[in-house]
């Protein structure tokens, strides 16, 4: 699946396009097959993110996972901090990156 | 400590209102990202993996408690309460957000410094030996001069849009601290032999994808000359560089392709044109900024007696003091790599108590090293003991300064949108298996660094034992590189061989200190021993 991230203009916070919106969540980033392009262009004009791009995911039982460990780590934070990560009580979730 | 002047400020605050500007302009859509992006990264705003990145200059790695305290304080106000200490005497910030990004810079600008030149191809922030001052080994404090450099390419015009970014480091001892000759303008101040203070010029040097030593191309430029030099250097390379291959363009590439002998010609001609222009500053100027780094008031008759009969101070003395020019004096290392700790990393608590002792116990004063570590420059051994045990209540007491502990580090991919690998959970890794005391004390001095990407943040090339992270199909690998080393006899590592995955590079790292330990003479470092023997014994080791 073809999923699009960018950073919020103003916090810089990497988030997700779910369909509708932004998430910080890429659990729940939706699949926007050819569209990316089309959604960046707008969504950067409207300037509610930058520097947006589309990569590849999978779907998992536990939600979307991008297939790349760079963007694993972009959607968890770093590794070696995870009470700064998105799930900070989860001690496995590194596993989930690597 | 050199204090800004009314046009020091006056540049620096003009810089904030600037940049408010831009920003309003950015978030109100009248700037694209396009239009934006060298604006921000002119002030040192970079986009990283997770979020913005700020990085914030420490000129010459030297700052004072009131600085330091303001570095604390923005940890807190404005990131997640902490900070990184760079391989470039930097500090960065890895959760800023834009709109608050003019109030950090104001806040900055009130204790005298500033993000400016931290990025883009520029003249960046002037490094230097972070025991200048205090060295005994220093033939002049070497920081006024690093101070004129920080003014003449603060701004300048001419050296804004370089093919590439351009680093210098300055020294004036003949143990190099700073990576001197891995950089693109290496200096060391030295004494000719009529007795007099000049500057003798290495250019071309630097680590990333094509590491190089620099050669000297000058043996002596009378300090009355050495900005003219300089701006001959610069002017050769922004003249002649490469601008149609970012990868080309360091000046390294061109004083290789030049060759040392065209390149040092034209840069003679040049600076014999220069000389006719008059553009040295004036003679005043470098005496008057001499007098903000006079010695401190030492106390006279200060005693040089130290009570080690506490064990773990006692090795923290031996491993992370230095020797200081004044009786009674000295030099005191802060390492930022406990066992299993994030290299570099400090928290906004400890940054903190930081200043507030070098407040108490250094005359006010702090360095930071390019090797990630934090200088108490001037303390009087009578008050060691208690600054040390200050230090190691907040967990700054490690001992273990130039030792397999003492790794340096790249963010690498945990923070950083360059890199190909992680470099922080090696370095914790490998910190936890060398942990103990005994085991550093059995090996001894081993600088061990670490590189998430080619980019060689982390100085792998240099290292005793270098780790460089690469990308293997979307998984992390390992190359092991054997030989570097940055000092005076500054040479580059080799690679072992093929890589290995996270837990194998551990486990090479220990291999190799095995076969030194086995091939090593009486007083050999680990470097010692393998330009002895050279690089079979441990691939034989390391592969079978």
């Amino acid at each position: 699946m073809k999923i699009v991230t960018g950073n919020d203009l103003k916090s810089g916070h990497v988030v997700w396009w779910d369909g509708e919106q932004w998430s910080r969540f890429v659990s729940s980033a939706a699949d926007v097959g050819d569209g990316g392009e089309a959604i960046i262009a707008r969504e950067e004009g409207a300037r509610r993110v930058f520097a947006a791009y589309v990569i590849d995911g999978e779907r998992t039982g536990e939600g979307v996972r991008p297939s790349h460990i760079k963007e694993r780590i972009r959607a968890l934070g770093p590794t070696v901090r995870l009470d700064l990560s998105l799930k900070p009580g989860e001690h496995d979730v590194a596993n989930w990156v690597i | 400590m050199y204090k800004y002047d009314q046009y020091d400020q006056q540049m620096v605050d003009t810089r904030v209102a600037e940049f408010r500007d831009q920003v309003r302009r950015r978030l109100d859509g009248a700037l694209t990202e396009d239009q934006f992006r060298p604006l921000r990264l002119q002030n040192g705003l970079y986009l990283q993996l997770h979020a913005y990145m700020l990085r914030v200059a420490i000129p010459y790695g030297t700052l004072d408690s009131r600085q330091m305290t303001k570095l604390g304080d923005i940890a807190d106000r404005y990131d997640r309460g902490y900070g990184h200490f760079t391989t470039r005497q930097n500090i960065q910030y890895n959760w800023i957000k834009l709109e608050e990004t003019p109030d950090l810079l104001a806040e900055l600008a009130s204790v005298e410094m500033h993000a400016i030149q931290t990025s883009g191809n520029c003249i960046r922030n002037i490094s230097s030996d972070q025991y200048a001052g205090a060295a005994a080994d220093e033939i002049v404090d070497p920081r006024p001069y690093a101070e004129l450099l920080r003014q003449w390419s603060s701004f300048h015009p001419e050296f804004l849009n370089l093919p590439r970014k351009f680093k210098i480091a300055v020294i004036a001892s003949d143990t190099d601290r700073a990576a001197m000759k891995l950089h693109d303008i290496g200096m060391q101040i030295v004494r000719n032999a009529a007795g007099e203070i000049g500057a003798r010029f290495f250019v071309g040097g630097g680590m990333g994808r094509t590491p190089m030593i620099a050669p000297m191309i000058r043996e002596f430029v009378p300090l009355d000359q050495f900005i003219t030099y300089s701006e001959a250097c610069l002017r050769v390379y922004n003249r002649c560089g490469r601008r149609d291959n970012k990868y080309k363009a360091r000046i390294k590439i061109l004083v290789h392709e030049l060759g040392k002998e065209e390149y040092t010609r034209q840069v003679e001609e040049e600076f014999a044109h220069l000389l006719q222009q008059g553009i040295e500053p004036p003679l005043a100027e470098i005496e008057r900024i001499k007098t903000f780094f006079v010695d401190p008031p030492f106390e006279a008759g200060a005693s040089d007696e130290l009570d080690l009969s506490d064990p773990d101070f006692r090795l923290w003395v031996e491993r992370n003091c230095h020797a200081h020019k004044a009786p009674g004096y000295i030099i005191a290392t802060v390492s930022l790599k406990p066992a299993g700790g994030i290299p570099g990393d400090a928290t906004s608590d400890q940054i903190r108590l930081m200043a507030q002792l070098a407040k108490e116990y250094s005359f006010d004063e702090l360095r930071v090293t390019h090797a990630q570590n934090i200088v108490f420059p001037h303390v009087r051994k009578a008050d060691l003991y208690t600054l040390w045990k200050a230090l190691d209540a907040a967990d700054l007491g490690t001992a273990n300064l130039d030792t397999v502990g003492d790794i340096i580090a790249c963010p690498g991919l945990d923070y950083c949108s360059l890199a190909n690998a992680r470099s922080i959970p090696v370095a914790q890794k490998i910190s936890e298996r060398f942990g103990s005391a005994e085991k550093q004390a059995e090996i001894g001095e081993l600088k061990l660094k670490i590189s998430g990407c080619i980019n060689a943040c982390g100085h792998h090339h240099a290292g005793h034992i270098g780790i460089l992270g690469v990308d293997r199909k979307g998984v992390e690998n390992y190359q092991l590189l054997l030989g570097g080393c940055e000092g005076a006899d500054t040479s580059l590592g080799q690679i072992t061989g093929p890589g290995f995955d996270e837990n194998g590079i551990v486990d090479a790292v220990e291999t190799a200190t095995q076969v030194y330990l086995a091939y090593r003479q009486e007083g050999e470092r680990f470097l010692d021993t393998y330009r002895r023997i050279g690089m079979a014994p441990f691939k034989e080791a390391l592969y079978g």
